[in-house]
């Protein structure tokens, strides 16, 4: 028989040799913001491994249980859901917690389509703003984005809409006057800047005249405009179709300087056309009736 | 197989589960607030491409094998999971998140028709081996945002981000 001595020296020595137990708890806090320093805390005896798991990130740190084991700033910098686990502990003894992105938003990225686009347009123009923190987490909390779009005639408009789940949106019209625009997004301190180019529309209207050059007909359109009153771009082709005894030829020509011009055969009884676009002008008959 | 039978979710309505150890997934009706309509088909492809994500994402957390990230994450959601994955490696941790259910919802079409915002309630057991031994197998119920945009072939997840439910 053994005395009380080496029985309880026995169990000293087996309670020694047992994995930590659920006596052995982790306490992280219910919310940490990322980049934040922040503590756990711990009960039980003796050292262990303490794991923070997530997606996001994983650590692991040998600490003294019983105490709180602090993390310095920078340590969880990406938001997300992780689970402080202690190493032995029964798996339901994990304790789950948040990284929330921090407060302050760093970064927008901000999306404006298109680059390019006629001049009055309703809600031609959109941007698409998320808001993230320093550490390119989407910051889910309602931010308000103020979205303004300036032209360079110094006309301004201005949406201010909140972000739901980090997002926010706005349309916008094109200007009447052709030009670069302006397109800010702003969230507190942060802008982020798109340049939008608002081109002329369809001509509005079109006309041309002809008169003739020796043998053949010089056909010259009117300055070219759109309904706004800007000058259709240089580029533009403006097609001549000229119809004689049921035969048909056609000319292609770009504007130049606002004028697209061309020369086609002078027949009599031809009759002459200019089209660009969806936009047919005035036809003419040429010769003796 | 996900994007077929997304489909058939979205055009029932209904809840279903995947064969063994595939996640019950549910998806709710979209009310988007934009002015981009959101096919189906648009929906389905999204839907299924971010829940292949997440098979990507159990793999390569597991065999800490960042390549396997590659088809279904782009920008920050992958940077992010791949410095994960080399953390694990360092420290000789690999883990197993094995999504149970989603339920899931589109809550934004970006009206250029670039970006698509998903939230996903899931629920997924999460084992933490070291060395391989297991420290802790757990239950964990979050609430995932996470926002796609298209590549060449698919919707990739650029933003995977979660909180508590």
């Amino acid at each position: 028989m053994r005395s009380p001595i080496t029985l309880l020296a026995v169990a000293l020595v087996l309670s020694m040799m047992q994995p930590l137990s659920a006596e052995n708890t982790v306490s992280p806090p219910k919310t940490v913001y990322a980049g934040d320093a922040f503590s756990i805390q711990t009960t039980g005896n003796g050292r262990a491994v303490l794991y923070i798991v997530g997606p996001g990130q994983v650590l692991r740190r040998d600490v003294q249980l019983g105490q709180t084991t602090f993390f310095p700033a920078r340590t969880l910098t990406n938001a997300g859901h992780y689970l402080a686990v202690l190493e032995g502990v029964p798996s339901t003894e994990g304790k789950a917690f948040d990284v929330a992105p921090a407060k302050l938003p760093m970064n927008l990225s901000f999306l404006a389509k298109p680059s390019r686009l006629p001049v009055g347009l309703h809600d031609g123009i959109s941007g698409t703003v998320y808001v993230f923190d320093a550490y390119e987490n989407l910051i889910t909390a309602p931010a308000p984005v103020s979205f303004q779009l300036s032209s360079g005639s110094g006309t301004v408009q201005s949406r201010t809409i909140e972000t739901l789940n980090g997002v926010a949106w706005a349309q916008m019209d094109s200007e009447a006057k052709e030009g670069s625009a302006k397109f800010v997004a702003r969230v507190g301190e942060i802008s982020s800047t798109r340049v939008i180019q608002e081109v002329p529309g369809d001509p509005c209207g079109l006309k041309m005249s002809a008169r003739q050059s020796g043998d053949k007909l010089e056909v010259e359109t009117n300055s070219m405009r759109d309904c706004a009153g800007n000058i259709v771009p240089d580029g533009t082709i403006v097609t001549f179709t000229e119809l004689y005894n049921g035969a048909q030829s056609t000319v292609d020509v770009p504007i130049k300087h606002g004028v697209a011009k061309a020369e086609m055969p002078a027949y009599n009884g031809a009759r002459i056309s200019a089209a660009t676009g969806v936009v047919l002008g005035n036809e003419i008959y040429w010769g003796k009736q | 197989m996900i994007r077929f039978l997304s489909l058939i979710s979205l055009i029932v309505g209904t809840t279903f589960a995947f064969a063994a150890d595939q996640p019950a997934v549910r998806i709710e009706p979209t009310n988007l607030p934009g002015p981009r309509p959101l096919e189906k088909q648009t929906e389905a492809a999204a839907i299924g491409d971010y829940l292949r994500a997440w098979q990507s994402l159990r793999l390569a957390l597991e065999q800490n094998r960042a390549d396997l990230l590659d088809a279904d994450f782009i920008g920050t959601a992958k940077d992010k999971l791949t410095d994960t994955i080399q953390e694990q490696t360092k420290l000789g941790i690999r883990t197993r998140y094995q999504d149970r259910s989603h339920d899931l919802q589109v809550v934004f079409y970006s009206p250029e028709g670039l970006s698509i915002q998903l939230v996903d309630n899931v629920e997924y057991d999460v084992q933490l081996l070291d060395q391989d031994k297991t420290q802790t197998t757990q239950m964990v119920r979050a609430r995932y945002i996470a926002i796609l945009t298209p590549s060449e072939v698919r919707w990739r997840v650029r933003v995977f981000q979660a909180e508590s439910r």
